[in-house]
């Protein structure tokens, strides 16, 4: 009975979000006033499944028949999503209004699209990835279209379904030969049975195919081409969703999957897919975002680059890589969401204010959000006192570790080419007079998402070690 | 020659043809009605592989629902780029060697690396998944979170289909 309790209070998160997504739907139906107590609710629940991971981190258990995990890092990554994701919502409020459609199901979208990254991330059988993948990708592609008067909107939500059913159907191939193989999906038995199996030419054609499809979900080089479309058609605050939560969702399918390769006990066979899909991301990212004059294409291929700098900590394949990429999925995640927070306020009326030229002569209209802007692009090149660059640190050490000090290095390149673009509006704002004459309201609710998200970077920066040390205590 | 295996080869050998049939015709509905006949065929053999209930799935899901979309997108669009096909030759190449790729794929499965070895050992307990009975208690027992969490899916996708389809604008 005690343990039944047990059980049930480790998925209380799952259970929180689920629950409340059907409470949502009853919400927008029966309730005049909706639009506002849908976004304070959505808050709400993401805060207390956050909060509650946070504070049940220690209890490890599988339940429902080994088909889920809790405890651990499962719930840093609970905590990654669903803290993220209130700052989405938080930002949200004014700015879906101003985009032109306020829907209740804008809400819910969401709740169902961070229910399904917990899925993922807690899988122990690729049932649970596949189903958690689908749910997540399902609500992405009708986010990003909410918009329909809007083109550009319409082909973002179709191209990002094409191109997403495409990579699904990657995946799936990928997972059939596996269970073909293995004569199982379950986890456990693919890592126990991994060793073993490396030398079958089905298995690896299967666990290839597997990694090719969640590529595309992370964004990297060769299946990237998706990614700058989508972010500009879609809402600024859910294009930051798709660049964090999307991202980190999928890198924590990669991790829970393939798990075994990068806890150093066998020999990481994936390394030479996995550094060179790496290093031409960091680059194509970096090199291509110098010359994009639309903020939100910069920011697309700024998360092409930071796809590559992520799989660094894959390709060195020891622990430290794998706690190295969980804190950058962290520190990444709340600092990219203060940098499309940013451009959500700025952003006016039919997706105005988007090139860089808005940005020049900022800092003596609006010192705030000048200040909190340089903060951000200071952290994403990773500059030392904030957290961008902390995430890095530990990504190129374990690399270092794993003697791929090549990879390291043409990644402190890549980043060094990445400076340029990102101190490049610091400069715009701040030395630069205005070109336009930008007048915008600052959405109290906003701003404020924009502020937390900037604290936690600024946190994540100054303690560093307690957070790495908290994740790399899961994996001994 | 058991009753199972002259089923087994009169299915297979409708599949085959029909298969081959659907990508030779010109006319796109055509295509899709060879389609249907693959499908059944493909059903009759799930049959006499003991596997009913996804025997039963494949004529509902694919023959009916599925084969019914595809053919009121195709009346829909009218295809009257139909020679689009064969008068692009990278495209035919292309096609043949992604068709390649897999031909190679099943045949190194079937014939060099065996994966169903020591899998099928136990017949009777094979025989035993294939019912719907069996199919049902695993699905509410081992896979009963697969199971809820198929059904938020659905819910999700219902929700987006409608917000993107039904919403009016002010």
């Amino acid at each position: 009975m005690l343990n039944n309790f047990q059980e049930f209070y480790n998925i209380i998160p799952i259970l929180l979000i689920g629950a409340g997504f059907l409470i949502s739907l009853l919400i927008e139906m029966y309730f005049k006033k909706s639009d506002v107590i849908l976004p304070w609710f959505t808050i709400l629940i993401f805060l207390a499944a956050g909060f509650h991971a946070l504070y049940a981190v220690n209890s490890v258990s599988v339940i429902f028949q080994n088909m889920l995990a809790t405890g651990g890092i499962v719930n840093i990554f609970y905590i990654i999503f669903t803290f993220g994701a209130a700052i989405v919502a938080l930002l949200s409020i004014d700015y879906i209004k101003k985009y032109g459609t306020y829907f209740g199901e804008y809400y819910i979208l969401l709740q169902t699209s961070i229910l399904g990254m917990m899925l993922m991330a807690g899988a122990k059988d690729l049932f649970m990835i596949f189903l958690g993948l689908e749910l997540m990708s399902v609500s992405f592609y009708s986010l990003a279209g909410l918009n329909r008067k809007r083109l550009k909107a319409n082909e973002a939500s179709l191209k990002y379904f094409l191109l997403g059913a495409f990579a699904t159907g990657f995946i799936v191939y990928g997972i059939a030969l596996i269970y073909g193989t293995v004569h199982s999906t379950s986890i456990d038995m693919i890592a126990s049975r991994f060793y073993e199996l490396s030398s079958d030419k089905l298995f690896i054609a299967g666990i290839l195919l597997f990694l090719i499809g969640f590529s595309f979900k992370i964004a990297a080089f060769p299946f990237h081409m998706w990614v700058p479309d989508v972010y500009e058609g879609s809402p600024t605050t859910i294009a930051g969703l798709f660049s964090t939560g999307g991202k980190a969702a999928a890198f924590s399918a990669i991790i829970v999957t393939l798990g075994v390769l990068f806890t150093g006990r066998i020999g990481n066979i994936l390394m030479p897919y996995l550094a060179v899909i790496s290093v031409l991301s960091m680059f194509y990212g970096s090199i291509v975002a110098i010359s994009q004059d639309n903020i939100k294409r910069m920011l697309a291929y700024s998360s092409i680059s930071h796809a590559g700098y992520l799989l660094i900590g894959l390709a060195a394949g020891n622990s430290f890589g794998v706690a190295g990429v969980i804190f950058y999925l962290a520190s990444y995640t709340f600092m990219n969401l203060g940098a499309f927070g940013i451009v959500a306020l700025i952003e006016g009326k039919d997706e105005s204010n988007l090139t860089l030229k808005s940005f020049s002569g900022l800092a003596s209209r609006y010192p705030l959000l000048a200040a909190l802007f340089s903060i951000i692009m200071f952290s994403l090149a990773g500059i030392p006192p904030f957290a961008g660059f902390f995430g890095k640190y530990y990504v190129f050490i374990a690399a270092i570790k794993s003697n791929l000090t090549w990879l390291a290095i043409l990644g402190v390149l890549s980043s060094v080419i990445s400076v340029y673009f990102y101190l490049r509006i610091v400069v715009l704002m701040y030395f630069k007079d205005a070109e336009t004459d930008l007048k915008i309201d600052v959405s109290k609710t906003g701003l404020a998402a924009v502020i937390i998200s900037v604290l936690l970077v600024i946190i994540i920066g100054i303690a560093p070690g307690t957070i790495i040390d908290l994740i790399a205590f899961f994996f001994k | 020659m058991s009753l199972q295996l002259i089923l087994f080869i009169l299915f297979g050998t409708i599949s085959a043809i029909s298969s081959v049939l659907m990508i030779t015709r010109t006319n796109a509905l055509i295509s899709a009605l060879f389609l249907i006949l693959n499908f059944a065929g493909l059903s009759g053999l799930y049959l006499t592989l003991n596997a009913q209930f996804i025997a039963v799935t494949q004529v509902i899901v694919y023959a009916g629902a599925i084969m019914v979309l595809f053919l009121f997108v195709i009346m829909l669009l009218k295809p009257e780029h139909e020679k689009y096909f064969s008068h692009q030759p990278k495209l035919k190449i292309f096609a043949f060697f992604i068709a390649f790729i897999v031909f190679i794929q099943l045949v190194f499965m079937i014939f060099v690396s065996h994966p169903s070895q020591g899998n099928n050992a136990n017949v009777a307990a094979s025989v035993k998944a294939g019912t719907i009975e069996e199919i049902g208690k695993q699905l509410y027992t081992n896979y009963v979170l697969p199971f809820e969490a198929a059904g938020y899916l659905l819910l999700a996708a219902t929700i987006g289909a409608i917000v993107l389809a039904k919403k009016k604008f002010e």
